[in-house]
């Protein structure tokens, strides 16, 4: 076991991908020389070469378009896309053919890459720097979207998604690049996509969260414990997409109430299809309506505002406790 | 301070071999033997015939929306015609005519045209990317292949397609852009056709030419006389030639134009004069190398009714094809279908009653998909 923050987790998944195959292939804005601004691709250029770790010209739509051709010919492309919010540049290039190919060629050709991306607040950035767009590809059929919570999740479901033969999309929260080390196994470790993890058990509510959210999401669970003696059983749902519906409706039908938490802006998010999932698979166990704690219906509103846009702990308590007091 | 000319000075290059009465300027005439000769233009004439059956057929109802290539069919077989089949053809969405010499089978672009992804799928061999409409997406495609290629260490060429109208786009600039940068065996062939829908070339760029865009970017830029397959030949057999040596990409220009609607959607009356039209037709690729070939005592007699049983023959095989079975919906939206995607098979699989599974196996009885603590069967 080895202590490492969530970069040198991803760094460590990178590497070993890398060096279990020839095919993985590293692209993206100062990925290089560089080692990413975020340093997850620190050193890769100096041990693969500048032919497998590329510093790509800046231009969002060719590096995914060009991952498309290279993934085309049977590559595994690793793309950094340097923050979520420039990738509207390649929506088009994503949604058009990264998710597509599979059915457009009726499974002659397949897409085998990896978009990563930073996104979310709680670093202090700009406008572009701070939002969480997962809603956008999670609705994209033929896509995977997965969002680590943290070192470990993050070294095993990177390397899931490059072995994976369909493409993934990888959010890595900035806010926790670097908040907390955690023991990662020594050997080479692929956690599998779909699957949510039980972040602690309960039985008084079901409280689903992911990426960043994780961490409010167990705080909040730990006051609820000490103040209310209420047992709340968190969920870290890491992949959004394909929703491990299972894990859901398993989880509410023990109980009968759930909150979901996103950092997402609320309507249409992510947790308005968490919530017609349980109402699906559990509408008779639940004792009260699922309530959404989320970033606001509105566009980016600066750093300056923001933590009263994304969801904090006392926000989450007081949800829960409505929850569990209808 | 100075204010000085840098070097180099740009020039383009313009190509033509045949003139419109089909007479060839020696000097330029490239090798072909007269096998090669007869092969383009047995390619070019099945193309113009497939193109007018396939409208008749969208016109008759039995096939969907149709883009013609009418006109382009020396930019499009003089170009593919230097491809070997280990090399990658990247289409758009008229190409027709290249993509029938680079081995569609007819039927099989039929059953696309009729909404059939199944037309869309190339052989497992075959070295060519679908149909792709959003334009000029594709071009990025064809460049990271050719980094692929390169990175393999392999010596195949890839050959991307395109409108004028694509040259306004992002993904064209950026796709010269990394091809410049990385250096790598692509051919980007332009057909400008002078209409893109109904906005005009000098509506679309303020340049001079489309080949001079490729100067910006660090690559060799020529334009060619479209309506020329000769020439059409000679400018691709340069540009793959010295892709293939490592030399790096190429933009060719043919200068064309399309004799025929955008799609079988659209009515070109409404935006170009018909004097226009005839014009062109006087420089029709298909004519000229005709007249060329006839010089030569290089006409096939019966080819054009040899042509045409070739389509009907495909077009039989079309439509006897068995409807689209909708469960195979399922099967390539990922390699294996996640479970709530195979729920919703099952849902389609019950209203369709007793179609096979994915895997082959009957599907499972219909079932409660909740089931759940105190199930209500009956609706309230």
């Amino acid at each position: 076991m080895a202590k490492l923050n969530m970069v040198k987790a991803l760094n460590l998944a990178l590497l070993e991908e890398m060096e279990r195959d020839n095919d993985v292939l590293v692209l993206g804005e100062d990925v290089g020389v560089d080692g990413g601004v975020f340093r997850v691709t620190d050193d890769l250029q100096r041990k693969f070469g500048s032919q497998r770790v590329i510093d790509s010209p800046l231009a969002e739509a060719a590096i995914i378009g060009t991952a498309v051709g290279m993934a085309l010919y049977g590559l595994k492309p690793v793309c950094e896309i340097q923050f979520s919010g420039f990738a509207f540049q390649c929506f088009h290039q994503i949604e058009n053919h990264c998710a597509r190919y599979r059915m457009r060629s009726q499974g002659r050709f397949h897409i085998p890459m990896v978009i990563r991306m930073p996104y979310g607040g709680g670093v202090r950035a700009l406008e572009h720097h701070s939002e969480s767009e997962e809603q956008f590809y999670a609705h994209i059929p033929g896509l995977k979207m997965v969002i680590p919570s943290g070192p470990r999740t993050a070294r095993g479901l990177l390397a899931a998604a490059i072995r994976d033969p369909d493409p993934v999309i990888f959010f890595e929260a900035k806010a926790l690049y670097h908040a907390a080390k955690e023991d990662v196994p020594d050997e080479s470790e692929a956690l599998p996509i779909g699957r949510a993890q039980i972040a602690r058990e309960g039985d008084a509510l079901t409280l689903v969260a992911y990426g960043a959210m994780l961490r409010v999401a167990l705080e909040a669970a730990d006051i609820l414990r000490i103040e209310d003696g209420a047992r709340v059983e968190v969920i870290d749902l890491l992949t959004i997409s394909p929703l491990d519906r299972d894990a859901l409706v398993t989880s509410v039908k023990k109980t009968g109430r759930a909150v979901v938490v996103h950092e997402a802006p609320r309507s249409f998010g992510p947790g308005a299809e968490i919530a017609a999932s349980i109402m699906d698979g559990a509408f008779l166990s639940l004792e009260a309506p699922i309530r959404r704690v989320t970033a606001h219906d509105v566009p980016f509103v600066g750093f300056a505002r923001e933590k009263a846009n994304v969801p904090d702990v006392p926000r989450v308590v007081a949800a829960v406790r409505e929850t569990l007091a209808f | 301070m100075p204010r000085i000319t840098l070097e180099p000075r740009f020039q383009v290059e313009y190509l033509s071999v045949l003139d419109s009465d089909g007479n060839l300027d020696t000097a330029l005439e490239p090798k072909l033997s007269e096998n090669d000769l007869k092969a383009l233009y047995r390619a070019m004439l099945l193309g113009r015939r497939l193109d007018e059956r396939m409208v008749r057929l969208q016109r008759q109802g039995r096939v969907g929306t149709f883009a013609p290539i009418k006109g382009q069919e020396a930019s499009q077989i003089g170009s593919a015609f230097t491809l070997r089949p280990s090399d990658w053809m990247v289409p758009s969405f008229r190409e027709t005519a290249a993509m029938v010499w680079r081995g569609w089978p007819i039927d099989k672009l039929l059953h696309f045209f009729a909404g059939r992804l199944e037309g869309g799928q190339p052989a497992p061999d075959q070295h060519d990317l679908p149909i792709t409409i959003p334009v000029a997406t594709q071009l990025p495609h064809a460049v990271g292949l050719a980094y692929a290629v390169q990175y393999r260490g392999d010596d195949a060429v890839v050959m991307a397609y395109f409108g004028d109208g694509a040259t306004s786009e992002g993904d064209f600039h950026e796709a010269m852009n990394f091809a410049g940068v990385w250096h790598v065996p692509v051919v980007f062939v332009c057909q400008n056709n002078q209409w893109a829908i109904s906005v005009p070339l000098k509506k679309q760029t303020h340049s001079r030419t489309i080949a001079q865009k490729a100067l910006a970017y660090g690559l060799p830029g020529l334009q060619v006389d479209g309506n020329d397959v000769l020439a059409v030949y000679a400018a691709a057999r340069e540009a793959v030639d010295r892709a293939r040596a490592g030399d790096g990409p190429t933009l060719i220009e043919c200068v064309t134009y399309r004799l025929g609607v955008h799609t079988t959607a659209d009515d070109p009356t409404k935006y170009r004069a018909e004097e226009e039209v005839r014009m062109w037709e006087q420089k029709d690729p298909l004519t000229r190398f005709r007249i060329h070939l006839e010089k030569r005592d290089l006409l096939e007699t019966g080819l054009e009714q040899r042509v045409d049983d070739e389509i009907a023959q495909a077009v039989r095989r079309f439509e006897a094809a068995p409807p689209a079975d909708p469960l195979t919906m399922f099967e390539h939206a990922y390699a294996t279908p996640p479970p709530g995607l195979l729920a919703q098979r099952d849902e389609m699989a019950a209203r369709e009653h007793a179609a096979p599974a994915l895997d082959g196996q009957q599907p499972p009885a219909p079932v409660d998909a909740t089931p759940m603590r105190g199930q209500r069967r009956t609706r309230r």
